[in-house]
């Protein structure tokens, strides 16, 4: 298990490299700089900068010394936030998106799982109605649009929480449900039809007729396999939450990686979006590893690192 | 597939067909319908909220807000609309040849499908976007950055339809039916055509009431955070932009582009659901 981790984990390294080069290339090829102003710069000026960035380096130089910093950590300094280095600000911002990515995810696997599992089990009634239109109203509202209704009614006409900023622990609240409610729809979905999947399957009608309590059926043999679908879902969420914060991190003014990204993509500060599609894709690395580790614990017919087909 | 029982669409499934038309119909009139051409602006009348003249308000230029909606919803139709119908001929080609032909150019194909499909959607919409928009020297300035939108989503999207057609080919190419034709001299692309495409036809067209309001939801949200359309386009997308920057003082500039988009996904998932139901075998 260890050994096959490690492996992954190793495996995800190209994969880090195609993305990082792929970015690079992306971004050396669309024309106009960095430094492009409406204010041209003085020749001199403008090659002094260029200078002080390498880029006036040939553009393998530049790849070279691009990878080179990687490998040390050294992401190259911003464009845009001067006299900051990339590295310095995702150190920053890191935690902040962490939080509430975390939080999120939390809130939408609770909801969301609890949602479709009392859906299934009450198929076709009342409940299950009732959940499942809000599973796609869910769906259906914009985050944005569900944000700022949230900032309307409980930042403002209410005064209950804060409507903004990265101020406190509350503040984490609004935009956490902002950035759950469409994951926990998806995976209530999910949930609802995996289970209803699993029920009527002969294992399940097995453990009754040996007399297992309907209480125990419902935990060891319909959840643990209705899981194996919510768990595959787990990459898909992770991007959710990842580009739910591009949006979220705008509507209530917060200091994290998706706003940052945002900004670096609007002020073609190359180092830092590279940096920040750099961290994406390692997220997306170890969460695709992850997925296939709590796989082979929920599903013990698959065995890691054996006969790969 | 072997059932060919079609059930009905259920009262959801035909309100969600039912607004989707009154949408179509809205997005055909455009601004003909409220009376007010959706870029005039009328600087006395700026930002003020719903009336009996401008039943949805104007904005902070005094354009009518109802009429700005009708041009939003031809805009975000057309480039949900587009992108979902090139990404779906990008996808049977790709998913087709893949599943069809197999083999090591199968293996190949769908490497490159994982890739791309590993990669958050939004992410790889900016990235590409940025790069089609000064890639695109052909096309007039003015509709550079729609078409590169158009693009970047169909570019993203393509790989969830080529997964799918792919699967089902897969499937479709063992059924005794294509056996027979291919007993019968047929080539692999008159069988792909003529054979296995009308007998996958039913998911594919459950993927495409899903695929189109996931277009509508990407657009709305580049455009949201300033990366997608620019105006003098207007998407619901743009509008909710506008609107949230006016939020505090003006919730309806917010609120009336939210409705709209929320409404259509309503829609469009509606339709989805019973179609899926309608057409599932169980």
């Amino acid at each position: 298990m260890i050994r096959y981790a490690a492996l992954r984990l190793l495996q995800g390294v190209p994969v880090l490299l195609v993305v990082a080069t792929i970015t690079f290339a992306l971004l050396r090829v669309i024309p106009g700089g960095p430094f492009d102003r409406e204010k041209t710069l003085p020749p001199e000026i403008l090659r002094n900068v260029e200078a002080r960035y390498h880029l006036d380096e040939p553009v393998a130089r530049q790849y070279l010394r691009y990878l080179g910093g990687i490998l040390t950590g050294d992401l190259g300094p911003s464009y845009k936030y001067l006299g900051r280095d990339v590295t310095q600000i995702l150190a920053d911002a890191f935690p902040v998106s962490m939080e509430l990515g975390s939080a999120a995810l939390a809130i939408s696997l609770l909801f969301g799982v609890s949602a479709g599992l009392a859906g299934a089990v009450r198929r076709g009634r009342a409940p299950d109605r009732v959940l499942g239109m809000l599973a796609v109203a869910g769906m259906s509202l914009p985050s944005f649009v569900l944000g700022a209704g949230l900032i309307l009614g409980f930042g403002l006409w209410l005064g209950w929480l804060p409507a903004g900023l990265w101020e406190g622990p509350l503040s984490v609240v609004l935009p956490a449900i902002t950035l759950a409610a469409a994951p926990a729809a998806y995976i209530a979905r999910l949930t609802r039809s995996s289970v209803l999947d699993v029920i009527d399957m002969d294992f399940v009608r097995t453990a009754r007729a040996k007399g297992v309590s309907e209480a125990r059926v419902r935990r060891h043999h319909v959840l643990r396999n209705a899981l194996l679908a919510v768990t595959t879902y787990f990459g898909p969420l992770l991007a959710m939450l990842l580009t739910g914060s591009f949006v979220v991190e705008k509507v209530f003014a917060i200091p994290g990686m998706g706003r940052f990204f945002v900004t670096a993509v609007t002020n073609r500060d190359y180092p830092l979006v590279l940096g920040v599609t750099l961290v994406y894709a390692a997220l997306i690395v170890i969460a695709n590893l992850a997925v296939d580790l709590l796989y082979a614990w929920l599903d013990p017919r698959i065995r890691l690192g054996r006969s790969k087909a | 597939m072997t059932g060919r029982r079609t059930r009905s669409l259920g009262v959801l499934g035909w309100l969600g067909i039912g607004m989707l038309i009154g949408l179509f119909a809205v997005a055909i009139a455009g601004d003909s319908i409220s009376g007010y051409a959706y870029d005039v602006q009328d600087a006395d009348r700026a930002l003020e909220g719903p009336s009996r003249d401008h039943w949805m308000g104007t904005d902070a230029l005094g354009r009518d807000l109802a009429s700005r909606l009708a041009e939003g919803a031809r805009v975000s139709l057309i480039v949900a609309v587009a992108s979902t119908a090139i990404a779906l001929l990008i996808g049977l080609v790709y998913g087709g040849l893949s599943g069809y032909l197999g083999g090591r150019l199968d293996g190949v194909l769908m490497r490159v499908v994982d890739v791309v499909y590993s990669l958050p959607d939004i992410l790889l919409i900016i990235l590409i976007k940025q790069l089609l928009e000064s890639g695109l020297s052909g096309v007039p300035d003015l509709y550079r950055t729609l078409v590169a939108v158009v693009l970047a989503l169909a570019f993203s999207s393509w790989v969830a339809v080529a997964r799918l057609v792919r699967g089902l080919v897969l499937q479709a190419r063992e059924e005794v039916w294509v056996e027979a034709a291919r007993a019968g001299g047929a080539r692999g692309s008159r069988i792909l055509v003529r054979q296995i495409l009308p007998n996958i036809a039913g998911p594919i067209l459950v993927t495409l009431s899903f695929r189109i309001p996931a277009a509508i939801l990407a657009e709305s949200t580049v455009s949201f955070i300033g990366l997608g359309i620019q105006p003098p386009f207007a998407s619901w997308g743009v509008l909710a932009s506008d609107g949230f920057a006016a939020m505090r003082s003006y919730p309806h500039l917010i609120l009336f582009p939210g409705i709209a988009i929320a409404v259509t996904l309503l829609a469009f998932y509606w339709l989805g659901d019973a179609l899926r139901d309608a057409l599932s075998s169980r």
